[in-house]
């Protein structure tokens, strides 16, 4: 009865709703297969896309519309270890494991993504290294966890796998945006997503993701995986070559 | 010139890499030692993972070992039995090794066990070869020389049971000597990337005592087939061999131990032997500050 009559009013509320309809994100990046050769020292990615406001209206003047781009690296298992001084030493004692982890993390925004979201809604969506959802696999205190989390947002950003860059994102004309990102060397393979946002008025219109493939190729993909499914042949490899170079090396300075 | 590691996961400059391997293989040619005390520690420093470094290291010293070894075969400077005992102590020890290894490293506990041993070994070594190469150096200067110490082992070697002979050496004691010797020896080069020569020729000298002759290439020898074997160790456990890496240290280390070589042999032993003494207490003084000191980063994070 009540499930009817609430059907009845959505369907006479639907021009209504159509006519309020929610602006559409199109993204893209720059590179969607990233590839780890031997000279890979990172890769700078460019993420562009468009805002098509229904009906082709721009918002009115007032209500800024604001971008977020978050881009995410595949996630880990983690144990994260906490130093303390044991008897003059620096030792690592509380350890605190995670199921997952983001092994990047990048955020570009237009404005600071404080300004543009409340607390709540960036707990939601994971927007900005402080919002990050973390599942802790023991049931430590909220305090130490807490703790922790902070250490590995601390260690990652200084490495460069969490970063966040607020004002990276550049909107033109309110329809087009744009951002740089940079992928350091040190970030495992596989899949990364880039996830734009669209924010008004602290709340998110739209979301749309695309898919990055980083991985090894040629010769650094063959070794990585000799060097896992070939342990043996790859351990004689490495002894084999350091023997022969240390041999002919020898051999070369005693003929001089 | 930027080359990505495979296994390490992350990008060196290469050149940094060949001039490291080219530094230890200098100090390698003109002391007679593999170098791996120092490469695994400047690796960490580096920024590369403990493991792999640890890993990688001992390839390198087995390519600064091969050449030593085969000039001193040459000139009869090996004792193949003891060697044989002391490379079969070693594959044991290596097997403890691995297995203390990855118990240290699932309780979190191998740097700072890594960086600890370093410390006690270094500065014990360190401290004994500058006393006595300061000793040496007075006595060039024209200070009375001490009565040359009797040739002897340690009372501790005479008690072990079945006695052999070893005749390069010059001993007639129990195989369980150099068995242990190599044993305690292969655990270091499978924990610490090492080949342990600067550990194993003061224990030859003074607890075996081996002739002088032949401890340098019995040591080689030892340390060529215990690196192999470590590197094969760590190759099918921690999985932490970079190819790469290796070739790049290699590279520059078999380079600069022909550079070291040719300069030792102009240079006063006892002199080399002090500059040896002051590398070591030095990498012992760096070693023993970073575990001190707060560390940069109180968290540390890893794959689980």
């Amino acid at each position: 009865m009540t499930r009817r009559r609430v059907g009845i009013a959505l369907l006479l509320a639907t021009p209504l709703l159509m006519g309020q309809a929610k602006p559409v994100l199109v993204p893209d990046v720059s590179q969607r297969d990233i590839e780890i050769k031997y000279s890979f020292s990172g890769a700078e990615l460019l993420l562009f896309g468009a805002i098509l406001f229904p009906g082709g209206r721009l918002p009115e003047p007032g209500h800024r519309t604001d971008v977020a781009i978050v881009l995410k690296g595949p996630a880990q298992s983690i144990i994260i270890r906490e130093k303390e001084k044991v008897a003059g030493i620096w030792v690592n004692a509380e350890a605190l494991r995670y199921r997952s982890a983001p092994s990047f993390y990048a955020i570009a925004s237009s404005r600071p993504i404080t300004t543009l979201v409340d607390a709540r809604t960036r707990a939601i969506y994971e927007l900005g290294l402080d919002s990050l959802q973390l599942s802790p696999a023991s049931n430590a205190a909220a305090a130490v966890q807490d703790r922790f989390t902070r250490g590995l947002v601390e260690q990652r950003r200084r490495t460069g796998l969490f970063v966040e860059a607020p004002r990276a994102v550049e909107i033109t004309g309110d329809v087009l945006y744009r951002a740089r990102l940079t992928i350091p060397a040190r970030v495992p393979t596989g899949r990364f997503t880039a996830e734009t946002f669209l924010i008004r008025d602290g709340r998110v219109l739209a979301a749309a993701v695309r898919d990055i493939d980083v991985r090894k190729t040629g010769f650094e993909r063959f070794v990585t995986r000799a060097a896992d499914r070939h342990a043996i042949l790859y351990g004689l490899t490495a002894v084999a070559l350091s023997a022969l170079l240390g041999w002919g090396a020898g051999r070369f300075a005693r003929r001089k | 010139m930027d080359v990505y590691l495979p296994i390490a996961n992350l990008s060196v400059n290469a050149l940094v890499m060949i001039a490291l391997g080219a530094g230890v293989g200098l100090l390698s040619g003109m002391f007679g030692v593999g170098g791996g005390f120092l490469t695994t520690p400047l690796l960490i420093v580096y920024g590369i993972p403990p493991t792999v470094a640890a890993a990688s290291a001992a390839s390198q010293v087995t390519g600064a070992s091969v050449s030593g070894v085969f000039a001193h075969f040459r000139r009869g400077g090996v004792d193949v039995k003891m060697g044989v005992i002391l490379v079969a102590g070693g594959i044991g020890g290596s097997m403890i090794g691995a297995f203390l290894f990855r118990f240290l490293q699932a309780s979190g506990q191998i740097d700072t066990v890594i960086g600890i041993i370093y410390v006690v070994l270094l500065g014990w070594i360190g401290a004994l070869m500058a006393t006595e190469a300061i000793r040496s150096i007075r006595v060039l200067h024209g200070a009375a020389a001490p009565r040359p110490r009797r040739r002897r082992h340690h009372p501790l070697v005479a008690s072990l049971p079945w006695r052999t002979r070893f005749y390069a050496s010059g001993l007639y004691i129990s195989p369980l000597a150099p068995f242990l010797l190599g044993l305690g020896i292969g655990m270091l080069t499978v924990l610490l990337g090492v080949g342990g020569g600067f550990i194993l020729v003061p224990a030859m000298i003074y607890l075996l005592g081996m002739a002088t002759s032949v401890v340098v290439g019995t040591s080689l020898f030892q340390t060529l087939f215990v690196t192999m074997i470590a590197t094969m160790v760590h190759a099918t456990t921690t999985k932490a061999v970079d190819i790469v890496l290796a070739a790049l240290l290699l590279v520059g280390s078999v380079v600069g131990a022909q550079v070291g070589a040719r300069f030792a042999n102009r240079a006063r032993p006892e002199y080399l032997r002090l500059a040896l003494a002051i590398v070591v207490l030095l990498v012992c003084l760096r070693v023993a500050l970073g575990l001190a000191w707060r560390p940069d980063e109180i968290y540390t994070v890893e794959l689980s």
